[in-house]
């Protein structure tokens, strides 16, 4: 239970911060809005659905980068992460704190992201939905422990997409497999199996990332 | 509570730390002094644990909860208030009646006043009132301090200095300054860095 009343304190933070500060969630919702606005533009009329498809994962993806980006802005400028692993609770409870922000971010985004998509390209169905959200979770579990990999480096902003792009390849190929194909339980399984396992590893590996 | 022996400490071919020995028991209070890139504050990071010896021994034989930390930084979020900031820092260091606690930091150090306002509008000297609230929160054995005096004015001198006074007998403290001065009455130690 304290573990748990940690991880809802260490969300409940972030979520006050970004409701105060504004600098994460209006710059991924312009972000991605604006990319389904070239895009749109981009392709030529007579483009099938499926690269539109694959054009909403690119956007996804790069959005939920810019977010991860700032993910531990606060903590770094501070020095706040100093305090926060000096704490005697579990170093894994930030780390669940923050897949948890993240999550919420990339969850907004998309609620004005699909209808933007809907809009400009083509209806949205269950299946994609699903994929979406269970890409967030990898997205969000993956991106965190990398972001604060990335943090303690002076290249952070070169050395996070070099990191989590590869890493994010299996999430590309179950979500767009998963909007796509006429049987799309397969890819979501494959999504639901990389959350899980990536959780895991990510959840347990979490405190050597910031300890020396 | 800290041994070290040969204590070594390099970031890349810099080394930040040459052969430094220490023994800090339960009561002691060690000043630690020397001019800036000795090594002071990479030495207090060692002793709480944040950056690891490149050689030599350290033992720290205190729990992670028990270290008070009083960086440069004052480790505190700008967008919360002072209040929020220690709420959540009570509630991480599982700070019993926390509510009370926190109060009554904020008042020895003046900032009841300021509690509503995000510690981001604070002057540097406020900031590090807070950082010394929330330093001394969860009432650590240990308290590694890094220029506890930094940005304070007389009044917040004068109430570090009773601080100070009242831990001193029954904690541990590493102190690096460059006002050792102002320490020397509750100094036990005193360790010169080069």
């Amino acid at each position: 239970m304290t573990y748990l009343a940690d991880v809802g304190a260490l969300a409940r933070k972030d979520l006050l911060l970004e409701l105060r500060a504004r600098d994460t969630l209006p710059a991924m919702l312009l972000f991605v809005v604006s990319t389904l606005v070239v895009f749109h533009f981009v392709l030529p009329a007579d483009s099938s659905d499926l690269a539109a498809t694959g054009l909403l994962w690119v956007a996804l993806l790069f959005t939920a980068l810019l977010g991860l980006s700032r993910s531990f802005a606060a903590e770094r400028e501070q020095g706040v992460i100093d305090g926060l692993v000096l704490a005697p609770s579990d170093r894994s409870a930030i780390w669940l704190g923050k897949t948890l922000s993240i999550l919420a971010f990339l969850g907004l985004a998309e609620l004005i992201a699909l209808p933007a998509y809907a809009l400009f390209f083509k209806p949205v169905d269950a299946a994609l939905v699903g994929g979406v959200a269970l890409a967030d979770v990898g997205i969000a579990a993956v991106g965190t422990l990398l972001a604060a990999m990335a943090t303690a480096s002076r290249a952070r902003e070169l050395l996070l997409p070099l990191l989590f792009l590869p890493l994010a390849i299996p999430i590309v190929i179950g979500g767009v497999g998963a909007s796509v194909a006429g049987q799309p339980g397969r890819y979501l399984g494959l999504l639901a199996l990389y959350d899980a396992l990536f959780a895991i590893i990510c959840w347990a590996s979490f405190e050597y990332v910031v300890t020396e | 509570m800290i041994k070290a022996r040969a204590l070594e400490k390099r970031y890349g071919d810099k080394r930040i730390l040459r052969g430094v020995a220490l023994d800090v028991a339960a009561d002691d209070f060690l000043l630690v002094t020397g001019p800036n890139g000795s090594g002071k504050t990479t030495l207090l990071r060692l002793c709480a644990g944040l950056a690891a010896p490149t050689r030599g021994e350290l033992e720290v034989e205190v729990e992670r909860g028990r270290v008070g930390y009083l960086a440069h930084e004052p480790l505190v979020y700008r967008e919360l208030t002072a209040l929020e900031n220690l709420d959540l820092y009570g509630r991480l260091y599982r700070v019993p009646e926390r509510r009370e606690r926190v109060g009554m930091l904020l008042e020895r150090f003046g900032l009841w006043d300021a509690r509503h306002a995000r510690a981001g509008s604070f002057s540097r000297g406020m900031l590090q009132r807070l950082a010394l609230c929330r330093t001394f929160l969860h009432e650590p054995s240990l308290l590694l301090l890094d220029e506890p005096y930094s940005g304070l004015d007389e009044e917040g001198a004068q109430l570090l200095d009773r601080e100070l006074g009242e831990r001193a007998p029954h904690s541990a403290f590493v102190v690096a300054t460059h006002e050792p001065e102002r320490l020397e009455r509750f100094a036990s130690a005193q360790l010169a860095l080069v």
